[in-house]
Parts: structure tokens; sequence; C-alpha cells
């Protein structure tokens, strides 16, 4: 048995899933749910003891996906990013990964600290955080799609493109 | 006109559309 690839596969999985489900969470229940909440004046609630620690797996859950990801290409992590043709599947599937890494980290946790009041903010810099955080979530949420095809099909090519 | 993302089929949607197209994309570069 080859250790690395092995573990990092397994890993790559358990954190993927933390991540994406907890992404799911945010766009399928927690839009409506903090929506409903604030019209009946409960969303304290959410704001102060539920967003926090599912931003917290959720930000590092990206983290650790990733880097299992990079670990799990190894020799081949420059051909899947240079979309070579023996690889060109799963590199978009990292593709992907990376840039919804990327609004995570940049555009989600950031502008959630506003929201949420973690960093201090005026209501106009609250409203502006929680558009941009919105249409990166949302943005992240649709990457998801193609990311989880690429990701199958990185597998299996012969099954998506024989 | 109204940003798609603003509503969470619309998201999907879009997913799917992009699924697609890429798809298309990789399976002609790779000549399937």
């Amino acid at each position: 048995m080859d250790w690395v690839p092995a573990i990092s596969r397994w890993i790559h999985l358990l954190a993927g899933v933390m991540w994406i489900g907890l992404l799911y969470y945010f766009n399928f229940v927690n839009v409506a749910a903090a929506k409903a909440a604030a019209a009946d004046g409960t969303a304290a609630g959410i704001s102060k003891h539920v967003m926090p620690r599912a931003l917290f797996w959720f930000r590092w859950a990206a983290v650790v996906t990733w880097l299992a990801g990079a670990a799990l290409l190894g020799s081949n992590f420059g051909a899947a990013f240079l979309l070579q043709k023996s690889h060109m599947a799963i590199g978009l599937g990292a593709w992907l990964g990376t840039i919804m890494l990327f609004n995570v980290w940049v555009l989600i946790w950031p502008n959630q600290k506003k929201i949420l009041g973690i960093v201090p903010a005026t209501d106009e810099a609250k409203n502006k955080a929680r558009r941009v955080a919105f249409l990166a979530s949302r943005t992240n949420t649709m990457f998801s799609i193609p990311l989880l095809y690429f990701m199958a099909a990185g597998a299996h090519s012969a099954l998506y493109f024989g | 006109m109204k940003n798609p993302l603003d509503s969470l089929w619309g998201t999907v949607i879009c997913g799917l559309i992009l699924t697609l197209a890429l798809h298309m994309i990789v399976a002609h570069a790779l000549g399937g």
C-alpha cells in the first residue's frame, strides 16, 4: 500500500464532505432560516452561536481539503494545474477548488467577520459585506457542481469522456 | 436583468449549465 496517496485521498474526502456540506447548509438552509429569524426577531441566536462555529469548521475544512488534494496529486500537481490532456478533468476540478478556497478566505470569511461583529464595521459596510459574502458563497455553490463532476471524472476518465 | 445567483435554484441551474459546458470543452479537447 502506498500510504501517502491512500491517506491523502481519505482526508481529501473527509474534509471535502465537511467543507461542501457546510457550504450547502449555508446556501440551502441558513440563508432562508436567517431571513425568517430576522423577521421574527430571533436571528441573534444564529449569528452568535451557530455561524461562528460553522464558519470555523467551514474555512479550515477548505484548507485541509486543498492540502490533501495537493498531496494526492503529488508529482501530477503541475500537469493538473496546467490542464495537460492526461490530467485535464482533475485539473479543472483542482482549479475550481482553488478558486473556491480563495473565495472562502478572501471574500467570505473577512466579510462574515464584519457581518457577525467579530470586527467593527458601520451599517453601510455590513450591508456591502452581506452582499459580497452572499455572492461569493453562491458562486462557490455553483462551482461545487462541476467541481464534484470533475472530481468523479478524474478517477474514471474513460467512463465520462471515453 | 436579475442575478441568477440571488435564487437558490438559479444557482443550481447555472452550476448544471457550467458543468455541461466544461464537459463539452474537455470531451472536445480529449477527442472523445
